[in-house]
């Protein structure tokens, strides 16, 4: 009995617990994607960088407000100075679609040609993080370090094994709830998210119906900024912040918005959290779990790792590739065909 | 000639002539440096023309490709390291082949069983079973090859012949890679393709770095025989640097820019031979079908054209040159960096060169390739004088212009992104339009 | 705008496109086609495959540029107009196809409808309601998930919802059953004899022209005959060329 507890505390404090928070990081990462997807058609290759901008924008804030000695604690000043990211992230991307896509929409070019735009948004976003904070690794995560600590844990139940619950994991898992309920609230309680839902539904007809699309356009972008800066934040506090990586995340948040469907919000988050816990449990070491399982002598003599960690992105792409290959709709039926 | 028959000439004339400033502002070095990488990047561009522009089939994994061509560079070139093979070569190989093998039993069982429950499980079953079996041979003889001399080898080596013999073979990996990808992404949407291209690049880079046995991962593989003398070779020979001083020249910077020039030398006979076949495909009746298909796939697929098939070739075509010009890419660096591919300066730099240049323009595309590339190198000495001109009145020892000074370097991709979009907008069919 | 008392809804209008010509591209569809729906009535467009009928009606809600002739909704010109002000000035247009939003629900759908309205939209809801009893059952489901009929009838409660005075209808009975499609014209009679104008364009001639106080036949973008329903379908002429007989 005490074994499979043990084995359990194991799985949690190395998989469960940060794949909860993963899982949530990149369920608003593809919640932004498949918005503006549904609404704008076309895949937003900058989002990865909007991330890192709006990242970097409350690391400022971070900055500004330690400086001046205010503090949250245990909270991370992060939560505090998030306001100032998503609006920071709000103005750009508004400023970005008056400045660059607009044209296109008005143009009613193909969506192809919006995405090649968009690898345009991405250089100069990249550009301007580099150029706004530099390219150093920065933490920024000043919150108390530990919710349940190992020795807490083990002390308060007299296990073998610790587990730890880190406050930036539970800051990110909180606030992914309070933003996906008041996304949800607004999507379908309100009248202007339900016009975002018709004008993803079918365009034409909202135009008949007297929804004006450029206002259901600039609340996309500031729904799509409310959501990049805050997966980009809470990314940065769970692990750091780093310019180039929020790069590499476009390929999980791109799978689990796929995965979900295209334009499907509730498929985003379900996605997100599949691809989140796919790729932990593919690259995590078995070998721990199972010592409070096995009898000694049934030990295997490897890790029990079916992939190291450094393929972790092989994980997303082999989510991505099984299901445009058995549902390209994704488990969710999305507003792509 | 007509003027629009002036205007490929003249935009060559321009570039050329921007080069040639370079040239005698900074040095000629600075300046064959930018030719022999433009004439790579017009390479590489000209891969991604015919995907995109004859076809309009959307890559953004072609730094994957770029690298399959580095490290069939090594594979070919490197000498072999015979204790590493002896020490795990055969358990290493054994591990692969029992992947390969099961994926091979895999795709004949999914012919043979109808579809259901039975397919699935049969083909998840035989790929675990493969996947462990085969990992757990190769990791034993993966470890025993890394521990060979970990600081000089660690790794295989490669089968020690001519190095340009790498680069006709690494356009035949890159065909293998991009076939396997296109079996599986061609015919969706454009921006699935977009992001399965996007997935495999990671990987390959993935393996570049982390599969040590391979190619040494992150501690690089350096001195890689190269196909022109070495600068050194040239200044021991006593009559060589009799003749250069004879001619009133620096030996050591003329030995310099003579083997740049021989490098340019080589470049320039693989591009004209790309450049010849390109221009002869793309005005057979196949490359007009390629972009009847293109401009209206639907009717084309109306009217019996095989469009995945069609797309299937030209994406394994435009791969393989991308895999020729990332061998010429790492036979002129002369090392493998696994850490250096990064996506914007692999990828996306070359979309930029395509669209700047013109979809679907094979000339547009190789004045891209040079144009961009003399920019991504200039942008950032010239930046730095912007800024330098810029932050002038700010005191002396100032933070914001130590800032900015450093910042300069990411003149760059801002300069790149801007470049893109205005070029979107003000000029959408690029430089070189198509005919 | 002030509030509606409940069941009070705005007159119809006089609708007049008068010799339309004009078309997608270089070359015209219409030829100085001229298509009039009074309030409380219901005109028909019937033709032949191809004869423009849709134009006609794209033409009339401002989804086509005219070359010449011209559009006036009680006396008011309004050739000008995009679609979207024509909805403002109280024409509603039910498409062919796409014409609901799929995975929202019957009553989010006829929510968007009233979408520019300010007042209260309850008693609209609750006559639509009335006029398709099987919309409020399945007032919480998603429209994309109802049969072709009710799809219909969300259609055209959600161009009610905006208390037009005209009611454009693109084929609204096309792919559903026969049992479906008497079943929605009588719903069509009903919503005409509240006094709104009714304008369809159909492909089911003779059950059209059976219903329709004004019928117009287009052939080839032309008017080539135009009068009462009843009198169309006494027409020998008629019969034997559009209705088979």
């Amino acid at each position: 009995m005490e074994g499979l507890l043990n084995a359990a505390v194991v799985m949690a404090n190395f998989v469960i617990v940060p794949a909860t928070a993963y899982g949530a990081q990149l369920a608003l990462g593809a919640l932004g994607v498949t918005l503006i997807f549904g609404i704008l058609r076309f895949s937003n290759f900058a989002h990865g960088d909007t991330m890192a901008f709006g990242a970097a924008i409350t690391i400022l804030g971070v900055w500004a407000l330690q400086g001046a000695g205010v503090s949250l604690f245990p909270v991370p000043t992060a939560i505090l100075a998030l306001p100032f990211g998503i609006l920071a992230t709000a103005l750009l991307l508004l400023a970005t679609d008056r400045g660059v896509y607009r044209f296109y929409r008005r143009q009613k070019a193909n969506p192809i040609i919006l995405v090649i735009v968009s690898i345009g948004v991405m250089f100069i976003m990249n550009g301007l993080v580099r150029f706004v904070i530099g390219t150093e690794e920065i933490r920024f995560d000043d919150g108390a370090r530990f919710l349940v600590d190992v020795r807490g844990f083990r002390e308060a139940t007299g296990l073998a094994e610790g587990l730890a619950i880190r406050t930036a994991q539970v800051t990110t898992f909180l606030t992914a709830i309070v933003f996906v309920a008041a996304l949800f609230w607004f999507l379908n309680r309100t009248r202007t998210g339900k016009s975002m839902r018709a004008f993803s539904d079918n365009e034409d007809l909202a135009l008949l119906s007297g929804i004006d699309p450029e206002r259901v356009v600039r609340v996309t972008w500031v729904i799509a900024a409310a959501l990049a800066a805050t997966a980009g934040v809470l990314y940065g506090l769970d692990k750091s912040f780093w310019p180039t990586t929020y790069f590499q995340l476009l390929l999980p948040i791109f799978a689990a918005a796929v995965v979900g469907g295209l334009g499907s919000p509730l498929g985003a988050i379900a996605g997100g959290f599949l691809v989140a816990f796919s790729e932990i449990s593919v690259t995590y070491a078995f070998r721990r779990a199972l010592g409070h399982l096995l009898p000694p002598d049934w030990m295997p003599a490897g890790l029990v790792q079916l992939l190291s960690t450094d393929y972790k992105f092989a994980v997303s792409f082999v989510i991505l590739v099984i299901v445009l290959l058995f549902k390209p709709t994704g488990l969710f039926r999305g507003t792509s065909s | 000639m007509s003027r629009a028959g002036l205007r490929t000439p003249t935009l060559f004339i321009l570039v050329a002539g921007l080069i040639a400033i370079t040239g005698f502002a900074q040095s000629w070095n600075v300046a064959l440096t930018i030719v022999n990488m433009g004439l790579v990047s017009a390479i590489v561009a000209l891969g991604l023309n015919m995907q995109w522009g004859y076809a309009g089939l959307f890559n953004i994994g072609v730094m994957g490709f770029l690298a399959v061509g580095g490290l069939t560079v090594v594979l070919v070139a490197m000498p072999p390291v015979t204790e590493a093979w002896a020490a795990g070569g055969a358990a290493a190989l054994a591990g692969l082949a029992i992947g390969v093998a099961a994926l091979v039993g895999a795709v004949l069982l999914r012919r043979r069983l109808p579809p259901g429950p039975l397919r699935g499980a049969g083909t998840a079953a035989i790929l675990l079973a493969g996947y462990v079996l085969g990992r757990a041979v190769f990791i034993p003889g993966a470890d025993a090859i890394e521990r060979v001399n970990p600081a000089g080898t660690g790794f295989l080596g490669g089968f020690g012949l001519p190095v340009i013999l790498a680069w006709p073979l690494a356009g035949a990996l890159a065909a293998g890679a991009a076939w396997v990808i296109a079996r599986i992404a061609l015919g969706l949407r454009a921006d699935y393709l977009a992001i399965a291209t996007l997935g495999i690049a990671e990987i390959i880079i993935a393996i570049l770095k982390h599969e040590d046995w391979l190619t040494r991962g992150v501690k690089n593989v350096v001195g890689i025989p190269r196909p022109v003398p070495f600068e050194v070779e040239l200044l021991r020979d006593p009559a060589f640097v009799a003749r250069m001083q004879g001619w009133g020249l620096d030996p050591v910077s003329a030995a310099s820019i003579l083997v740049k020039l021989a490098y340019a030398a080589l470049f320039v006979v693989v591009l004209a031979l790309l450049m010849w076949m390109a221009e002869k495909a793309l005005n057979s009746p196949w490359g007009r079908m390629m972009r009847a298909i293109r401009d209206n796939e639907v009717a084309a697929e109306a009217m019996g054209k095989d469009v995945t098939r069609r797309h299937l070739q030209i994406f394994v075509l435009g791969a393989a040159v991308m895999g020729i010009a990332g061998a010429m890419m790492t036979t002129l660096d002369g090392q493998l960096t696994p850490g250096s591919y990064q996506p914007l300066r692999f990828t996306f730099l070359v979309w930029v060169m395509v669209i700047v240049g013109g979809s679907g323009s094979n000339w547009g595309a190789v004045l891209g390739g040079f144009l961009i590339w003399w920019l991504w190198v200039m942008v950032e000495p010239i930046g730095l004088w912007l800024l330098g001109v810029l932050t002038t009145p700010l005191p002396e020892g100032s933070a914001l212009k130590a800032h900015l000074l450093g910042s300069a370097q990411h003149m760059r991709l801002i300069t790149m992104g801007l470049i893109l979009l205005l070029v979107l907008r003000f000029a959408p069919r690029g430089l070189i339009p198509e005919r | 705008m002030s509030a509606t008392p409940p069941g009070a809804r705005l007159a119809g209008a006089h609708l007049l496109g008068e010799r339309m010509t004009g078309g997608y591209g270089a070359s015209d569809i219409l030829h100085e086609c001229t298509i009039e729906a009074r309030p409380g009535e219901i005109a028909v467009i019937v033709g032949p495959n191809g004869a423009g009928k849709s134009t006609a009606m794209k033409a009339v809600f401002g989804m086509l540029r005219l070359r010449g002739g011209r559009v006036t909704i009680g006396g008011d010109e309004i050739t000008r107009l995009s679609p979207q002000d024509r909805v403002a000035r109280g024409m509603a247009f039910v498409p062919q196809t796409h014409n609901i939003f799929p995975s929202m629900t019957v009553e989010e759908n006829l929510e968007m409808g009233a979408f520019l309205r300010r007042d209260d939209i309850r008693p609209t809801m609750e006559q639509v309601y009335a006029l398709f009893p099987i919309l409020q059952e399945k007032r919480r489901q998603a429209a994309g998930e109802l049969s072709g009929g009710q799809r219909q009838q969300v259609a055209v409660g959600r161009a009610l919802m905006t208390q037009p005075r005209i009611l454009m209808l693109d084929e609204p009975t096309a792919g559903v059953s026969p049992i479906v499609m008497d079943e929605l014209f009588d719903r069509i009679i009903e919503i005409a004899r509240t006094g709104l104008t009714i304008l369809m364009v159909e492909q089911n001639a003779r059950q059209a022209l059976e219903i329709a106080d004004r019928g117009y036949v287009l052939v080839q973008g032309r008017n080539a005959y135009s009068d009462t329903g009843a009198a169309l379908l006494a027409n020998p002429e008629v019969r034997r060329s559009f209705l088979g007989g």
